[in-house]
């Protein structure tokens, strides 16, 4: 042993870039997913099986000798082909597979090589809360300042009956916010936890303000098939001046039911998507073969099918709806205020009116994230505190909601609803 | 060599920004993007990929095999697509339960210490994340990091983005130079980065070196960076040996291992890093803000193949000892082609690869569009175009300051099935016969 040896070296400790981003909510609360005997309304993954034909795909796939190894870094050639058809048609604009799409480990892969290739020190980022939890750590990791501006109920809303439309922005206050120092804004449409869609004006004031200050727009757009009957997905890059500035991410978990193969991609003009390649190349450089080749006879298979009703697109969203209404109808039930979701497979509930009383739980949390603990353990319901998505200046605003997660079996759904109708009889 | 004045915060390019930089893009005017990607868009894999695919070459270049995964592990991809809907949702951020558990088995029995498959395993995408979140997690403006040249050019990217990169070294005779290693180690030094087996020279480190690199470790109190990535690839009875089990080196060494190599999957994209917790919740960190988590039903399948070969370790049956043994003969007949048309091959210990002296071909590069490039550079897009042969020019491997004296090698990757072998060595022949015809 030689002399100056030392064991926790000052030298073993963390960089200043990683400084306060090791905690997370669901550190907190994935331990759940665990516990066999609690019903799981928590994480945001479904329970129900992907469509046969994907998994068809990857089996296939991972026969061919070739679809072993490693593929094209931007984006294996079959799933970039397979998303310029399918978006081109979205888009109404020819999309070069190759320059104008990025493929990435999940939509997550996307946000952090955007941030990664855009956002640096000095530069604002615009939030807007409740928003997805990694957005302001990843914003802050490239060295830039998260500024957040809540989606606020309008006060007009009938009580019984409140819908994602309900929650807006107020307009001089998002002019408020951006400055010269504003590098981009981020907004998620469909919303996770609101699951608001934002609507065509809606996004026409965002694009005024982004075209004015010459900022970006970060478009998380991951849930854009799950969209329920009377409700539109309008793509912010559509608007004029916007596909210039934008940036617009998507999900093959989300889209095919198949979280767990964490693929996602970016679509942008060559001169915003450039950059992330040059973060890809630089941090995983390429994403599994099979995977994408799965995923890419996946699209080309439903773009077939495209506005047909056995589209996945199509065909999941019609299965979710009945779940949303199912979902929405339990929780009024127990005395809970459901904000019924225009998209996406997440639903806030205010739990106000339960008057559940929380003070032998302390008071160093918000009251979501104890009533969310005592559900859990009383109820053995677990969900997750809406706050967990705000700035700590918004805690107050969102303190008496919790988010359930509806994309589950019916048999998950019967064990939910069997909890909510008992809920009283204790 | 390439530090210069902080300026701008904890990310850096090598070259100093102009302040007043603004790109027309579209219909933006602003500056776009961040200064940490600046000088780190080109990169030679894109581009050699792309010419040796629109030459339709035989592709000894970037490394990867030609034949298949072995087959139970096949099976076990495919196997776990057909279980339970889990298999298709996101399992555990750091690394699927059943994953981390048979790596910590596994390599607890190697390293001779208990692996605690919750804390000392973070599982990647690939090596190359596992790089990525331990140079992320761990270099910080101003920290200078030992690379020892030849290395994988992604360390030079990643030192370069960090701004951390410090003195680099080279070896003519392909080992290091204990005083010059040592007069490396500053105050500054926060860590040295090896590569055993090494890609491209092939080398495999002696216990001796490792030691030595083990005792300037502790002695400056400095993190090594062991990427192992070829550990079972060794050859002519060598053994690899893993810094981390040397004394006083696993509270301070993080080891990189791939599936993708280990099992010839390199598509899968499966690595790891191992090393103390108190080191390893770092990487954790980055991992969580960066991708999360990582392809449940990859990492089952490569459990699957880890625990089988957990039970035939040592045996005849096993992967480990199999694929060596076939990859040993292709590396002797790729030496001997080369040797008999005038290359001057250096037999690698270990790894994929073989690089080979071309000094003696004199042949007359004049492709104006590569005229600035170096020599190795130029030639390896010569044999791409001229002669349908990809290889990879080894100055890619080097530091801007040294690139210059090592301009005469090309890499050439064995790990190939025998009739590609067979494609290069005909191209060889040719080209070989044709020179002598004009005398």
């Amino acid at each position: 042993m030689r002399t100056s040896y030392k064991m926790a070296s000052i030298k073993h400790k963390n960089t200043k870039r990683i400084e306060g981003l090791d905690k997370n909510v669901w550190v907190a609360f994935t331990s759940v997913a665990a516990d066999p005997s609690i019903v799981n309304l928590g994480q945001g993954y479904p329970d129900i099986p992907p469509p046969s034909y994907v998994k068809e795909g990857l089996a296939q796939a991972a026969m061919v000798d070739r679809l072993n190894q490693y593929t094209r870094g931007f984006g294996h050639p079959t799933l970039v082909k397979a998303l310029s058809k399918v978006y081109g048609k979205v888009y109404d604009r020819q999309l070069d597979p190759f320059k104008e799409i990025l493929v990435t480990v999940g939509g997550y892969g996307s946000l952090f090589s955007t941030m990664q290739a855009l956002v640096e020190e000095g530069d604002e980022v615009i939030i807007i809360e409740p928003f997805f939890d990694c957005y302001v750590p990843m914003v802050k990791m490239a060295g830039g300042k998260p500024v957040l501006i809540p989606l606020r109920l309008k006060s007009s809303s009938a009580a019984s009956s409140v819908s994602s439309a309900d929650w807006v922005l107020d307009q001089e206050e998002l002019a408020s916010k951006f400055n010269s120092k504003t590098k981009a804004i981020i907004i998620n449409t469909p919303n996770n936890p609101i699951g608001k869609i934002f609507s065509r004006s809606e996004l026409q004031a965002i694009a005024d303000l982004c075209i004015k200050h010459d900022t970006l727009c970060i478009s998380d757009e991951v849930y854009e098939w799950l969209v329920y009957k009377g409700h539109e997905h309008v793509k912010i890059a559509t608007l004029p001046g916007m596909w210039d500035r934008t940036i617009t991410i998507g999900s093959a978990g989300k889209t095919f039911s198949v979280t767990g193969w964490k693929l996602g991609w970016s679509i942008g003009p060559e001169h915003l998507i450039k950059h992330l390649q040059t973060v890809m190349q630089n941090s995983l450089y390429t994403c599994p073969t099979p995977l994408q080749e799965a995923v890419g006879q996946g699209l080309l298979r439903d773009f077939e099918l495209m506005g047909k009703p056995d589209c996945y697109f199509t065909s999941l969203a019609l299965e979710l709806e009945g779940k949303r209404d199912r979902m929405a109808a339990m929780l009024r039930q127990t005395g809970m205020t459901p904000v019924v979701p225009e998209g996406g497979y997440f639903m806030i509930a205010d739990v106000t009116a339960l008057n559940q009383d929380l003070s032998h739980m302390g008071d160093d949390e918000p009251y979501d994230y104890k009533f969310v603990k005592w559900m859990i353990k009383e109820k053995k319901l677990a969900s997750i505190p809406v706050t967990a998505f705000v700035g700590e200046d918004s805690v107050k605003q969102f303190e008496k909601y919790i988010r359930l997660c509806f994309i589950k079996q019916e048999s998950t759904l019967d064990a939910a609803e069997a909890i909510l109708k008992s809920w009283n009889k204790d | 060599m390439w530090r210069r004045a902080a300026v701008y915060g904890p990310w850096l390019s090598i070259r100093l920004v102009n302040a007043g930089f603004h790109e027309k893009q579209g219909n933006m005017s602003r500056k776009l993007h961040a200064r940490r990607i600046e000088g780190i868009d080109k990169n030679i894999w894109v581009e050699l990929t792309q010419l040796a695919a629109d030459y339709k070459a035989v592709n000894l270049g970037q490394g990867f095999p030609d034949f298949s995964p072995p087959s139970f592990v096949q099976e076990a991809f495919c196997k776990a697509l057909n279980e339970g809907f889990s298999m298709h949702q996101y399992t555990r951020a750091f690394g699927h339960p059943n994953l981390v558990k048979i790596l910590a088995k596994f390599f607890s029995r190697i390293v001779g210490r208990e692996i605690d498959p919750m804390e000392d395993i973070l599982v990647s995408v690939g090596a190359y994340q596992a790089l990525f979140c331990t140079f992320q997690a761990l270099i910080d403006e101003g920290d200078e990091v030992i690379i020892v040249e030849p290395f994988f050019d992604y360390l030079f990217a990643l030192s370069k983005q960090l701004k951390g990169c410090g003195p680099v070294l080279s070896s003519a005779d392909w080992v290091l130079s204990p005083e010059e290693l040592a007069s490396k180690f500053s105050p500054r030094t926060k860590a040295i980065v090896i590569n055993t087996p090494n890609n491209p020279l092939g080398k495999v480190y002696k216990r001796k070196e490792l030691q030595m690199i083990a005792e300037l470790c502790i002695k400056h109190d400095v993190i090594c960076i062991s990427d192992e990535v070829y550990e079972w690839l060794t050859y002519d009875g060598t053994k690899h040996v893993k810094i981390a089990s040397l004394p006083g080196m696993w509270e301070r060494t993080v080891t990189i291992g791939s599936a993708g190599k280990t099992f010839s999957a390199t598509g899968w994209k499966v690595g790891w890093a191992m090393g103390s917790e108190h080191i390893l919740k770092h990487l954790k960190t980055v991992h969580q803000n960066s991708v999360y988590h990582c392809a449940t039903a990859a990492q089952e399948a490569v459990a699957v193949g880890f625990q089988r070969e957990y039970d035939v370790f040592g045996t005849e049956e096993s992967y480990f000892h199999q694929l060596p043994i076939h990859l040993h003969e292709k590396r002797l007949r790729l030496a001997d082609c080369l040797k008999s048309v005038g290359l001057k091959p250096i037999l690698p210990q270990g790894g994929y690869f073989m690089i080979a002296d071309i000094s003696n071909l004199n042949v007359d590069l004049t492709d104006p569009s590569t005229k600035d490039e170096p020599y190795d550079y130029r030639f390896v897009k010569w044999l791409i175009k001229e002669k349908g042969l990809a290889t990879i020019p080894v100055s890619a491997f080097y530091s801007p300051e040294h690139r210059n004296e090592f301009q005469k090698y090309i890499r050439f990757c064995f790990v190939k099935e025998d009739s590609t072998l067979q494609a290069a060595e005909d191209i060889l022949r040719q080209w070989s016969d044709g020179k002598l015809k004009k005398f």
